[in-house]
Formats: C-alpha cells, structure tokens, sequence
C-alpha cells in the first residue's frame, strides 16, 4: 500500500497558516489525533473518552463533539486548546450523530437502546428520544433541516424522522446492516450505504421530503471476493458529481459518478476504511482506516491517495474544521 | 490504480417501501428437548435453565421493533420437555395454530418431529442436530439448519491446519455414537483437505466419574500412557461430541501438540467473548436480557427467529411456504454478526456460516481460511457441498 501512495507528495506541500485541522476519534486507543491539514502532521493527541466514535464539529469549527460509546455522554472539546470543556447527555451508547447546521440540536443515534436522542447543545439538555429500529448507526439531516434520517442496523430501515415533532414519518427498507446516510446538498437524493448487503441504496426525494427508493448500487473489485466489498462511510461532493464509498475490509474507496450512478473508480487506501471527510474546499478527502491504524488522504479532483499518516488504535471517524 | 476499475452494476430495484401497513402475525415455537444427561466436565457448561430461550426471545425483541414499523407481530412460545415427552408437546404447540417451530433435538428425534411436523405443514429449524444424514439422504425439503453440521466444524478446523502447515493428525475420538459421528468428519475433512491422520485412538467412554475430587488425578495417569507411542504428528484432533475427556487432553499428551476440535482450539458458530463485526451489540443485549454470556443454542435460535423476521418483513407473509421459499431464494441475506450475510444452501436446507475457532478466551481465527476458494462461495468450502450431499428433497 505504502508504494501506492508514495505516488505524489507534491500536491501536498501548499500549506499556510490557513490550514485547518482533521480530528480522528480511536476507538480502541480512547484518544482524538489532530492532524495539520496543510502540513499533513499529526500535532497532538488527547484522551478522548471511552470509546470515541462518532466526531463531529461545530458549524464555526470551535467545538469538537465526540461520542464517548462506553462514558454514555457526547464529550465537547475546545479545538484550540484541546481542553474538554463539558459534557452533553447523549443516552446510552452514543455511536454517530448529525448536528443541525445551525449548530443546534445534536442528534444522536444510540446504537444499545433502539433510540436516536435529540440533544440541546446550548441548555444541555435531552429534548427527545425517539424509538427507532434496532441498533441505530447512520444520521443524516436534510439540507432544508425538516428531516433527520437514521438507519437501523438489524432493522436494516432508513427512517426519515420529522424535525418538528419527532415522528417517523416514513420507512424504507434497504439492504443488510445500513451504516450510513448521506443527502445531496441540494436534497434530491440520499444515499444508504448497507455493509452486509454490500449495496448503497439510492433513494430520491421529493418535493415534501417523501422518500422513494429508485436503485441500488452494486460494486465488483477484481481480486476481491465480493463478501468483502462492505460500503460503510458515504460522501458526495457538494456539485453532486462524485459520490465517494468506503468499502470496509476491501482497503478502497470506490468513486461514484453522481449523474450515470456507475463506479468509475477503486482507490487503494488502508485497511477497513470505514470513515471519511472533506477538507473545506473539497480538495482532500480523509479516510479513516480500522486497522492499519492511518488515515489516507486522497486528492478528490484526481481521485488518487497521495498520502498515509499514522493516527491512533482503530481510528474510527473524522472531522475537519471549516475555513 | 486504473486497473483496479471495474464497472459497476447498477441494479434496477422494485421499490420496496414500506407502503400501507398490513398486519401479520407471527406466532413461533422454540421445542427443547432435555435428554437424561450427566454433567459437563466444566461447570462453566452448565446449561442454564433458558438455554436457546433467551436466544429466542432476543429474536422475538429484534423482530418486534422492526415489526413495529411494518405492523408485523412476533410471538414465541418455548417449550422444554423430556424425550418421551417431545411428541406429545409437538401436537400440542402445532394444535394452537403454530407452523414456525425452532427443534432443539438429538437427530433422530429431529428427524420424526419434523416429519411429523410437515404433516400439519409446519416448517422447522434445527438448532442443535449436527449430523451429516440430517443435511444428505435424511434431509427433510421442511427442515432449514441454523446449527453448523459436524462437517462444516470439522472443516474449519482442518483449513486452519493446512494453513498452519500442520497436516499429520493424531485423530483421538470417543466411543460414544455421536463422538463416532464427528470423528468421520474429521477423517473427511482430512481427505478433503489433503491433511494425514496417521493415527485414530478410540477413548472408551466407561462412565467413569467427570468431575469428581479425584477425576483429573485419574486422567493425570491415564491419559498419557494412552497417548502415547503414536506415530510422528503435528496436531492432536479430538473428536469428544459427548463432552467426557477431550477437555482434559491439552495439557495431558504424551507428545506436546496443540489440540483442536472439541478442545483446545474449538470451532464454534457464536460464543460470549465475540466481538468483531458489531457482535459487541449483540453481547449487550443479549446480556441485558439474559443476565448471562450467550451460547451456541441460543444464537442458533436467535438466528432461526431472525431468518423469519428477515423473511415475513421482505414477504409481508407469515406462510411457512413462502417463507421457506424466501429463505431459499437468492433473495435472501441476513446480517448475523459474522462479518458477511449469511444465507442457505437451496440443496440441504443448511445454512451457510462462517466458523469461528475459539480458545475459550478469544477468537482465535474465522474459517473459511484465506486462499480456499469455491466458485459459488468461500463457505461452501465448509460442510456438503451441493455435489456431496445425497439430499434430494429440496429438488424440484
């Protein structure tokens, strides 16, 4: 792997003060690596609770929030100074959430209870918990912020959850063991990636918010059995050209053209790569890697990795601060 | 990396929304049949009370929440009654209406209670029969197996031998019926698999005491003068289906080998220390539910229940027919915690699993082993193949 992506450092030497940074929550080593996204360094590390999975950021990039699964609570950390500054109630095994980009309310998916929690960011407090199927993973809010979509993992359901009362308001059945959701910035589609089924469920939506699901996409690596082609994290470009798919232990991100839903490309990255984020301007696109323990950056206009940096134990998710 | 391209298969879908809600009711059975049996050498293999019942009724909450939102609802009966007993509970439990009956049995009784079931037009999982007849010529077409085989066991220990490098056994087996049993599929995995028993050793079952004060002081002296003068061997297998002294052989050899099959490294379908592949989340609630580590029957059980949910919610059915039918399609996948869906196999009714090798602490390796490969899936490397099984009545 390290020959692939010796390829092309060069890309990489435009830093500047500018520069943001990518969080990376290990599961296993209970920390958060930082990484300069200009020089592609890692420049600290702190504890990050027991357990930290989901990781995600405030919309002006000051506040870090971290599932802490096993201390049952979403840690917030300053980005600055690394320093936890409190805890929020997250209910029981908190494993990924989506924040309203408005920076308020945080919801939570918590994989134990069969519920996705609503979280206050400012009072600090539950504002709802909403029974959903089991084992609850994937969270998505829709660009105009009616809808937050959750995927149960044994259920194997998108919900699609009303923002304003809290009630499921329709159901879609999507192949084995959903992990993650993904909406088009302009809201037209979403995107279900399911990790057994080996599918990523296309899902368009209408005017109203009602979902329909219209295809899935399928993916075929030569050399790899298809039981190890398992989608797990989702982005897609904000122009809505590229949809790019981690697909677990097959150590690649496949590359999905946005207006034919064809793979165009395979890019080799590390070992289970279930995670990723873009840099702010979509440059770069981080992956985190289980268990060769690294994040690969790849170069999003190229489609290639340029490079691997050594993070934690079982690195799990990543968020990149905004410009 | 250019080369890595593929193109891709964009399948065209019928929607599968969940659209108007139509109620279904799902009632099941779990039938454990409890056999006069003496104690396991471990008391750690105590069988607790709800042995495959809390696997069921793990099921039974997994299939509800997911019902709940397609107005489907789960019930499932247990039912725990001796031998002589079986046929009688079976009637009654097929008299209240039910046709979805999960079979804890010896494989004969397994064998009459599911012909006696097909009568009524039942369908029946098998969660405990290991035997290679059940999944050959005495196959039944309404009887789907959530239990690995003795075969497939064996399989999996045999690919992580070769893998290992390790191919001269020394096949140590019981005398019970069932230990003879599992013995030949050792000797099979070993043709199948290019490996050498140079040696089999019967070990006479004579009901001595397993867990008295005195019992390891005995095998202490026993055990290596009857292991000893063996030819030349890499690997001790035990083949202990009745549980009287393979636990007993790691330590106790004449020669120092590993031991594997039913000590030492053992292949198991499920065990409380799984971790991989979000089976923590499974750990969890299952401990929640049970106050207790899972076991194998409880996770065969667990399985046999969620092939039905997974079934009547794709089918919107509670048909045994139909979801016989679905189960057998390829159609059919279900998440099982075991890192790829796990589905059946249309000519026995078997269900297709990967094996974990367990030391009693971790997972040690998950057969199929890397590089044995199968045109139609790795895990048929694992158990009859469609060309080795005599079952013919899945045919039509």
């Amino acid at each position: 792997m390290k020959t692939v992506l010796a390829a092309s450092v060069l890309a990489l030497t435009a830093s500047g003060a500018l520069a943001g940074k990518a969080f990376v929550s290990n599961e296993r080593g209970n920390d958060i690596t930082v990484i300069d996204t200009g020089s592609w360094e890692v420049i600290h590390t702190f504890a990050g609770g027991n357990r930290p999975r989901g990781i995600t950021l405030s919309p002006d990039g000051s506040l870090l929030y971290v599932c802490a699964s096993d201390d049952d609570l979403v840690r917030v950390f300053d980005t600055e100074t690394y320093e936890e500054v409190y805890t929020l109630p997250s209910g029981p095994d908190p494993e990924l959430f989506v924040i309203h980009p408005s920076g308020n309310p945080l919801y939570i998916a918590n994989e134990d209870d069969n519920l996705v929690t609503v979280t206050d960011t400012e009072d600090h407090t539950i504002l709802a918990e909403v029974p959903v199927g089991v084992e609850p993973e994937g969270m998505a809010i829709s660009p105009d912020t009616n809808w937050v979509v959750n995927t149960s993992e044994t259920t194997n359901m998108a919900h699609f959850i009303s923002t304003e009362d809290y009630e499921i308001k329709h159901n879609i059945l999507v192949d084995q063991r959903p992990r993650y959701a993904e909406y088009l910035d302009d809201g037209s589609r979403l995107f279900v990636s399911s990790e057994i089924g080996g599918t990523v469920s296309v899902i368009d939506i209408a005017g109203d918010g009602t979902p329909t699901l219209t295809q899935k996409i399928e993916f075929e690596v030569p050399g790899v059995l298809p039981e190890w082609l398992q989608p797990v994290g989702v982005k897609a470009t904000s122009d809505g050209s590229r949809i790019f798919v981690a697909l677990g232990p097959a150590n690649r991100v496949a590359v999905i053209d946005g207006a034919s839903l064809e793979v165009v490309e395979y890019i080799m990255v590390g070992q289970r790569v279930w995670q990723m984020a873009f840099t702010p301007g979509e440059e770069y696109l981080v992956t985190t890697n289980g268990n060769s323990n690294d994040v690969t950056v790849i170069d999003v206009a190229a489609e290639e990795a340029v490079r691997s940096i050594q993070v934690g134990q079982q690195p799990w998710g990543v968020a990149i601060t905004p410009d | 990396m250019r080369n890595l391209f593929a193109p891709l298969a964009a399948v065209a879908v019928g929607l599968t929304v969940a659209g108007p809600v139509r109620a279904v009711e799902v009632d099941a059975a779990v039938l454990r049949v409890d056999y006069p049996e003496l104690l396991p050498i471990s008391r750690y293999d105590l069988p607790p009370e709800d042995l495959g019942f809390a696997g069921a009724a793990l099921a039974d909450e997994d299939n509800g929440t997911t019902g709940s939102f397609m107005g489907h609802s789960y019930e499932t009966t247990t039912h725990a009654v001796a031998p002589e007993e079986a046929d009688a509970a079976l009637d009654e439990i097929l008299e209240t209406g039910t046709r979805l009956v999960v079979l804890a049995a010896g494989a004969e009784d397994t064998g009459r209670l599911t012909d006696r079931a097909a009568e009524a037009g039942a369908l029946v999982f098998n969660i405990r029969a290991e035997s290679m007849e059940l999944r050959s010529g005495a196959c039944r077409a309404n009887l789907l197996h959530t239990v690995p085989s003795y075969g497939m066991r064996a399989d999996a220990v045999a690919q992580f031998a070769v893998w290992k490098k390790w191919p001269s056994w020394l096949l140590v087996e019981g005398s019970n019926p069932a230990d003879k049993a599992l013995s030949e599929a050792y000797a099979r995995a070993a043709r199948k698999f290019g490996a050498e028993i140079v040696e089999t050793r019967t070990f006479e079952d004579t009901g001595g005491a397993r867990r008295t004060d005195t019992g390891h002081a005995m095998v202490q002296r026993q055990l290596p003068t009857f292991m000893q003068r063996a030819p030349e061997h890499d690997v001790v297998i035990a083949a202990d289906a009745t549980d009287y002294f393979a636990a007993y052989l790691p330590f106790h050899l004449w020669s120092p080998r590993p031991v594997m099959g039913s000590a030492g490294l053992r292949p198991v379908t499920f065990h409380g220390a799984h971790e991989a592949w979000g089976a923590t989340q499974f750990q969890t609630r299952f401990e929640e539910l049970a106050g207790r580590y899972v076991r194998e029957e409880d996770y065969n059980a667990w399985l046999a229940l969620r092939v039905i949910g997974e079934a009547v919610t794709r089918t919107g059915s509670a048909d045994p027919d139909t979801l016989r039918d679905y189960a057998l399609s390829d159609a059919f996948e279900l998440a099982a915690f075991k890192g790829q869906k796990v589905t059946f196999r249309d000519w026995n009714g078997q269900m297709r699993l990967p094996i974990l090798l367990y030391d009693d602490r971790i997972t040690v390796s998950v057969s199929p082993q890397d590089g044995f490969l199968h045109q139609v899936s790795p895990l048929d490397t694992m158990g009859l193949d469609r060309s080795e099984s005599d079952c013919t009545a899945f045919e039509e």
